[in-house]
């Protein structure tokens, strides 16, 4: 069986914030809440970089093993889905989650959050009624063939969701045709450099201008 | 010589050429397949556009959330939160087994020791004389607190060990409204505990003092060790210990809950994540030291429970557990009899240290 992944190619992630737009008109949820997001380090500097995240969903993942009450689950394609039945928002989730995946429609006194939400990989969660999946977890995609809309829709196909073997596959070729020997396991040329010599970001500034 | 030469040479030129064509074509067949070289790229150009390189000190950044910004509203969150695995690891390696044997040994030992010692029963008959032990206040406020400290026990066990028991044994039906319950019971309760433990608190402050034969009570353990009853005033050493964990370790289970209850004041999550590791391993180990008390005070001792029940205590069992107290309240009795210490207990001097 297939196990799904994201992957977020930071080469190409342009910052356009086209998947976390994608991600909310596909699975329509509350005000608040934005299940995917655009992270930037070093804003504005040349080593800036973009990456898009969301649930990664984890192999082992640590959400499902903090929750008190079983809501989050795993699939056997590796999608982590929650049952909003189940939660009872404590937030524990929230603690746990390496990538600030889960969240909650309020912060109010006393613990009470309301119900978590979360990427589902566009693959919809527990109901009785297509309608009723639709209404508590947004889209399921998944069950129509389609992969999740954030990477579907991502302008520079930085964003891939897919089989984890297609996905590395894809970014394998990528990283090779990028002019790693080895598919990137070891140092590019730049850092390479960069650690012999010292990293500074007026070196970077000066290597760009100068190799057009 | 002249002709061979002439004939090696072609030749060997062909076997370099395809030597160097064998080792060259691997090496270019991945970048030539897109024939993009022809169009002036090379690998060497993409690196020098790239983004810069990944270092030991950008991951340190992603570590520490340094200088990030990210496009969802009032985010706090960093690219990878790492303090989140070790709370996991924590709290479902070391708290979540150890509270299990802290709890579930505790039980155990009070078992085998009411099996094989028993209930400590009175030296001597009852006189039939009462003392007069806890007023009615102090009863009221006894067990208020004892009723909120057992539901929040039992509603914070049901938190870290239900999924185990219930969840299997009854389904999703029993077992969601009996954990949003949990928890509405857990959370508003909670709070409450707190003030009820500050009140109790500053109310036995004054009788809990610890004084010097505390120490000798303790090296005896309460007269378990040795056949002699050590020395005890109102409060013997282990009812004092009691109360001084209670105003350590209970006070710090109460702010670490307050800090985890009320989380409109925007504190971010490691906090609340060494709140919850302080609050569950608090309040575990109360949950073990208070089966000690609740055993001592009821099976465990002959007279002990009518004393928070009805308030009084005969004389006798006032001689044997409290005999400093007993000596007090008698020299009170003899020195002012109007105050009548004993029989109806109405006396302020029921209490001296």
């Amino acid at each position: 069986m297939a196990t799904m992944k994201f992957m977020c190619d930071a080469e190409r992630c342009i910052e356009c914030n086209g998947c976390v737009t994608a991600c909310k008109n596909a699975n329509e949820v509350p005000w608040g809440i934005q299940r995917r997001r655009v992270v930037t380090i070093d804003d504005g500097e040349p080593t800036e970089v973009s990456i898009s995240v969301a649930c990664m969903h984890c192999d082992d993942a640590p959400c499902i093993a903090v929750c008190p009450t079983e809501t989050l689950y795993q699939r056997d394609d590796g999608i982590v889905l929650h049952d909003k039945d189940l939660c009872i928002g404590c937030g524990y989730c929230l603690y746990a989650c390496p990538f600030g995946a889960p969240q909650f429609p309020k912060q109010n006194a006393f613990g009470e959050r309301g119900k978590m939400d979360k990427c589902t990989f566009c693959a919809g969660g527990p109901a009785e009624t297509k309608e009723e999946e639709y209404e508590k977890y947004g889209a399921n995609r998944i069950a129509e063939g389609k992969l999740p809309l954030c990477a579907e829709m991502c302008s520079t196909k930085a964003l891939l969701a897919g089989d984890a073997q297609e996905v590395a596959d894809i970014f394998r070729q990528r990283v090779v045709q990028r002019g790693h020997e080895d598919g990137a396991w070891s140092g590019n040329q730049r850092r390479e450099r960069n650690r012999f010599q010292g990293a500074s970001v007026d070196d970077l500034a000066y290597d760009a201008a100068r190799q057009g | 010589m002249q002709t061979l030469t002439g004939m090696q040479r072609p030749l060997l030129c062909l076997a370099i050429s395809i030597l160097f064509a064998l080792t060259l074509g691997s090496f270019a067949m991945a970048a030539e397949q897109d024939g993009e070289r022809a169009n002036g790229w090379t690998p060497q150009g993409e690196i020098a556009t790239s983004v810069g390189p990944i270092t030991a000190d950008t991951w340190r950044q992603v570590r520490d959330g340094e200088n990030f910004i990210d496009t969802r509203a009032d985010s706090t969150y960093n690219l990878i939160n790492q303090s989140g695995e070790y709370w996991r690891q924590v709290r479902n390696r070391w708290i979540s087994p150890g509270g299990l044997i802290a709890v579930g040994g505790m039980l155990a030992i009070i078992t085998v020791f009411y099996l094989i010692v028993g209930k400590k029963t009175l030296d001597s008959p009852r006189t039939g004389r009462t003392m007069l032990r806890w007023t009615a206040v102090e009863r009221a406020m006894h067990w208020t607190l004892a009723s909120l400290f057992i539901a929040l026990a039992l509603t914070g066990l049901n938190l870290l060990y239900g999924k185990f028991v219930f969840r299997p044994l009854f389904g999703d039906g029993f077992w969601a409204p009996m954990i949003s319950g949990t928890k509405l019971i857990h959370n508003y309760l909670g709070p409450l505990f707190g003030i009820m433990l500050i009140i109790v608190l500053a109310k036995w402050l004054t009788i809990n003092i610890p004084k010097k034969h505390d120490w000798t009570w303790f090296k005896q353990g309460g007269g378990i060790i040795g056949k002699a009853h050590p020395d005890a005033g109102f409060a013997n050493a282990g009812e004092k210990g009691w109360y001084w964990l209670l105003a350590s370790v209970g006070l710090l289970v109460v702010a670490s809950g307050l800090v985890l209850d009320f989380p409109n004041f925007d504190q971010g999550r490691d906090t609340m994540q060494w709140a919850n590791m302080v609050h569950a391993i608090g309040s575990l180990g109360l949950v073990a030291v208070a089966l000690g008390h609740i055993y001592i005070g009821t099976l465990g001792t002959e007279g002990a429970f009518e004393a928070m029940k009805t308030g009084y205590v005969d004389e006798t069992w006032a001689k044997q557990h409290h005999n400093l107290w007993y000596d007090e309240v008698m020299q009170k009795a003899d020195a002012a009899p109007e105050e009548k210490a004993v029989d109806d207990g109405t006396a302020k001097a029921h209490r001296p240290n």
